[in-house]
């Protein structure tokens, strides 16, 4: 186990195309921290190069106090799980499992006392002697994490693992993986581009946009408080709405300076006035979902003709096409400067 | 099939079992001679029925040959022909995979030259280039040996299309996670990518084994010494002296014999055979 | 040139691997390629003891030579018999098995295995099926009053190497064909019978049509199998004859140069031949790669 240290870290593919722009990161010795961030962001390629599968162009990677720059992959003692889990189709279970550390001359009974115990804790004993074709995607899915348990490595590394899983099983596995790290307390750097799943399970998290880190925090700081217009409409679901100042009409609020556009989320728009100072708005209801437990309103916001959604506790018995009107504390407004892009207060 | 027609059904049995006969009858009648006695082809019209001399014929031709001929016994040239196809198989497929792995798996200077290199073995059939080869051949002193019946056929440009195109298939993961394993290029060839490659290997094995023993022309032209002759060639100088001395009892025993080991592979093993075949010329 | 994402970073270690395979292209294929070339450009005196270079004399008697010139025509007549009924042969074939379901893999057993026998061997095996003297072929067409000697009528002797060639060439094509009906998808056909087309006009209007691509890549596969793979039956039969009737352009080479030891006629004529292959292995590569696409 190990921290890693991420210094001034760029990639430049060949024709100057410049995928990572500058990264500095440090994650803690036993941390999980979740890169996200929409596709073609950098986060993989990060990944990539930590793992050794990509060259860095500038910069440093620590893990643990070895500069791993020109290290090959294996000698970085990291183990990774692919998204379409990689696994030797012609091995057993049970030989995937052993591959990497028959490569490192383990001693045989120290591997069979490894490969019994990660099968145990991921439930996979029955299966020891099949083929992975004949295993469903779950399965495999803990096959391929099995793989990276039993090498014990400094740091695990995860490059979309459950996108190719449906999303029951995701949620199940999502649980696991978090168990798992937290049993383990084995440096975890983990890849995925659904925000529900970086949110629940990161230390912390790292919004990553065209080459760049935008917020790195707490997953509920960040999403209480994104500092980047790209960060406030990347995290949260339903996203984000934003509507420019000139908009909000005469009874706007006193903003920061800057300030040209303001971000609200669906939950803080509430059918009730609030105590206090409130925005207020005028809407058509055009849609509604409900969503179980809460229900999701579409609505046009008459003065600007914007869509605007709303997330609303329980059941909402409004007609579609009638009007609506809600209220939103300015507490709750999260002011950015679009020539900027970030936030102002 | 979408509509029921039994007469269309019963015409396409029909047209398939006359394409079968025709196809068949040449080797039965081929069959149906190599059983005959001495004498039969003296005069009259080769017999559609089995005459008493199978035994004998072949038993004959395995052991002794046709000594006016100049041919040696059937079976020297049966292990000959034998060794030949195994040879070439083995090369061939050897020298294509490993050539096949360097061009997709690293990258080197000239790389692009050494795979025009190897395609341009597909422009060149020995049949064009018969004299400088036997020439360069000669030189090396490799007449009348194994070495140059084979070495000289085991580049192949479709063996090396075909290894190229199949790791173009395999998944960048698989090589990634090898790597993350702990395995360097010549452990992941190994380990991962040749076990991977069985079925295309086999596949390709029984198409370089028919094209080792099929070959004619070249054994031909190396071998001088009838102690390297391959069957294929030698039935050629049997079938040569048939006409003066009609003993096509026995030249149709050599020609079944010669034909029955690749004929035997193809039939037996129909299913690797027609992907191989197919695969290779797409 | 595609390669993989991932790629090992080996210098040495490539070379090595892809050195057989040039070593020996370059020795036995690049190297005699060369020679003829070079061959093909001088001229040996009778004693062979001085060679001297002479341009392109040697292409120029060529193209005077009345039997280059006849054996070029031969050649095309060959090629062109031997694919247009090797491949009408499979179609046929072809087509039967794909509407027969449960014998299917009985008669394909039947039919492929013809791809084993040596060209040679196919040779052997018809001409002594055509023997003038005991064969039971010209027995049965003499019941027809029709005389048959490969060993004296050129024509005669053209007609069996045609034979002995399609024969052999029937079950390649048979497969391939076979691999491209089963290709198509079967809801074309039966949107073609809900549209009313009975079989024979949903083969011609449907099936054939999609079936282009599989029949453009055999036919330069067949051109290029009559043009060089047949030495075998030729040498195996006829040897060329009688008077030249079944000379074709790759046996002649042989005959010229091997056994007539006119090094620099036959070398010229191995040039002509490589530029044929490399003008098919170009039409194949550039055409049949980019399918004919629907």
């Amino acid at each position: 186990m190990a921290a890693i240290e991420i210094a001034s870290v760029r990639k430049v593919y060949p024709g100057n195309v410049e995928a990572i722009k500058g990264i500095d990161l440090s994650i803690a010795d036993g941390e999980l921290v979740v890169l996200v961030g929409p596709s073609g962001c950098g986060k993989s390629t990060l990944l990539r190069m930590l793992a050794g599968l990509e060259t860095i162009s500038a910069g440093e990677v620590r893990i643990g106090d070895r500069v791993v720059n020109r290290l090959e992959p294996a000698e970085r003692d990291i183990a990774m799980v692919f998204q379409n889990y990689a696994l030797y189709p012609h091995m057993s279970v049970r030989g995937n499992l052993e591959y990497g550390l028959r490569n490192r001359r383990t001693p045989r009974d120290e591997i069979d006392r490894r490969v019994k115990e990660a099968a145990r804790i991921l439930e996979i004993e029955p299966y020891l002697e099949r083929k992975p074709r004949q295993l469903s995607g779950g399965q495999r899915q803990r096959v391929a994490m099995g793989r990276a348990i039993v090498r014990k490595p400094r740091a695990f590394l995860f490059d979309e693992p459950l996108s190719n899983l449906d999303a029951k099983l995701r949620g199940q596995m999502r649980v696991e993986i978090k168990r798992l790290q937290r049993t383990l307390g084995t440096t975890s750097v983990y890849v995925t581009h659904d925000q529900l799943e970086a949110m629940t399970l990161a230390d912390r998290l790292v919004v990553m946009n065209g080459g760049v880190i935008e917020q790195v925090g707490r997953p509920i700081a960040i999403f209480e408080r994104p500092e980047t217009v790209f960060v406030a409409s990347f995290i949260g679901s339903p996203p984000m709405n934003f509507v420019p100042v000139s908009e909000l009409g005469a009874d706007a609020p006193g903003l920061p300076a800057g300030t040209d556009l303001v971000g609200i989320r669906p939950e803080s728009l509430s059918l009730e006035r609030p105590e206090g100072p409130a925005l207020e708005f005028e809407t058509i209801v055009e849609l509604i979902e409900p969503v179980g437990g809460e229900t999701h309103l579409h609505l046009r916001h008459t003065a600007s003709g914007r869509t605007l959604i709303a997330q609303m506790r329980g059941r909402v018995v409004e007609a579609e096409g009638s009007p609506l009107r809600l209220w939103c504390s300015p507490r709750a407004l999260h002011p950015f400067d679009t020539r900027t892009g970030r936030r102002t207060d | 099939m979408v509509e029921n027609r039994p007469l269309l059904n019963i015409a396409t049995h029909l047209v398939l079992i006359i394409g079968v006969a025709i196809v068949v009858f040449p080797v039965y009648v081929a069959f149906i001679a190599s059983t005959q006695a001495p004498g039969t082809f003296f005069r009259g019209v080769t017999p559609l029925l089995p005459g008493p001399a199978m035994i004998e014929n072949y038993t004959t031709m395995l052991t002794d040959g046709m000594s006016t001929s100049g041919a040696p016994p059937l079976w020297l040239m049966l292990v000959n022909s034998t060794w030949m196809a195994v040879i070439v198989t083995v090369g061939k497929i050897s020298i294509s995979i490993l050539s096949a792995y360097a061009i997709v798996y690293f990258r080197f200077p000239l790389r692009a030259l050494c795979f025009w290199i190897v395609f341009v073995t597909l422009m060149l059939p020995v049949e064009v280039r018969i004299i400088p080869t036997f020439a360069v051949v000669s030189n090396l002193g490799l007449l009348n040996s194994y070495l140059g019946l084979t070495l000289p056929l085991i580049a192949s440009a479709t063996a090396t299309f075909l290894f190229r195109q199949f790791f173009l298939t395999v998944p960048d993961e698989l090589t990634e996670a090898a790597r993350v394993d702990g395995a360097g290029p010549v452990k992941f060839f190994i380990d991962i990518l040749l076990p991977l490659s069985r079925t295309n290997i086999a596949a390709l094995s029984v198409i370089m084994f028919i094209y080792g023993w099929v070959q004619y022309l070249w054994p031909l032209l190396v071998t001088t010494d009838s102690r390297y002759y391959t069957v294929v060639m030698g039935i050629k100088r049997m079938a040569a002296y048939a006409d003066q001395q009609p003993q096509w009892n026995l030249v149709m025993a050599a020609v079944i014999l010669a034909m029955l080991p690749p004929v035997l592979i193809v039939i037996f093993m129909q299913r690797l055979f027609v992907k191989g075949l197919v695969e290779t010329e797409k | 040139m595609q390669t993989k994402r991932t790629i090992f970073s080996n210098r040495a270690l490539p070379i090595a691997l892809i050195a057989p395979q040039l070593v020996i292209t370059l020795i036995f294929f690049i190297w005699p390629a060369l020679q003829a070339i070079r061959s093909s450009f001088e001229r040996e005196d009778p004693f062979g003891l001085r060679t001297s270079f002479v341009w392109f004399q040697n292409y120029t008697r060529l193209f005077a030579d009345p039997t280059y010139l006849s054996a070029f025509g031969r050649t095309l007549l060959f090629a062109t018999a031997v694919t247009v009924l090797a491949m009408a042969f499979a179609l046929v074939l072809a087509a039967a098995v794909s509407r027969v379901m449960r014998s299917a893999n009985a008669y394909t057993t039947l039919l492929v295995w013809p791809y084993a026998v040596a060209p040679v061997v196919a040779g052997i095996l018809w001409w002594f099926m055509f023997n003038p003297s005991i064969g039971i072929l010209p027995y049965v067409l003499g019941q027809f009053g029709i005389t048959w000697n490969h060993r004296t009528s050129g024509t005669d002797a053209m007609v069996l190497v045609v034979i002995a060639a399609t024969w052999k060439q029937i079950s390649y094509n048979f497969l391939f064909f076979l691999a491209g009906l089963q290709s198509i998808p079967n809801a074309l056909s039966e949107a073609a019978a809900i549209d009313g087309a009975g079989p024979f006009k949903r083969f011609f209007t449907i099936v054939l049509p999609l079936l282009s691509p599989t029949t453009f890549f055999l036919l330069i596969i067949n051109v290029n199998y009559a043009m060089f793979d047949t030495f075998g039956i030729i040498d195996g039969t006829t040897s060329g004859g009688p008077n030249q009737a079944t000379n074709i352009l790759v046996y002649k080479v042989y005959a010229d140069g091997f056994l007539g030891l006119n090094i620099g006629s036959s070398a010229a004529q191995s040039v002509i031949l490589m530029l044929i292959v490399i003008a098919l292995v170009f039409v194949q590569f550039r055409f049949v790669e980019r399918r004919v696409q629907y």
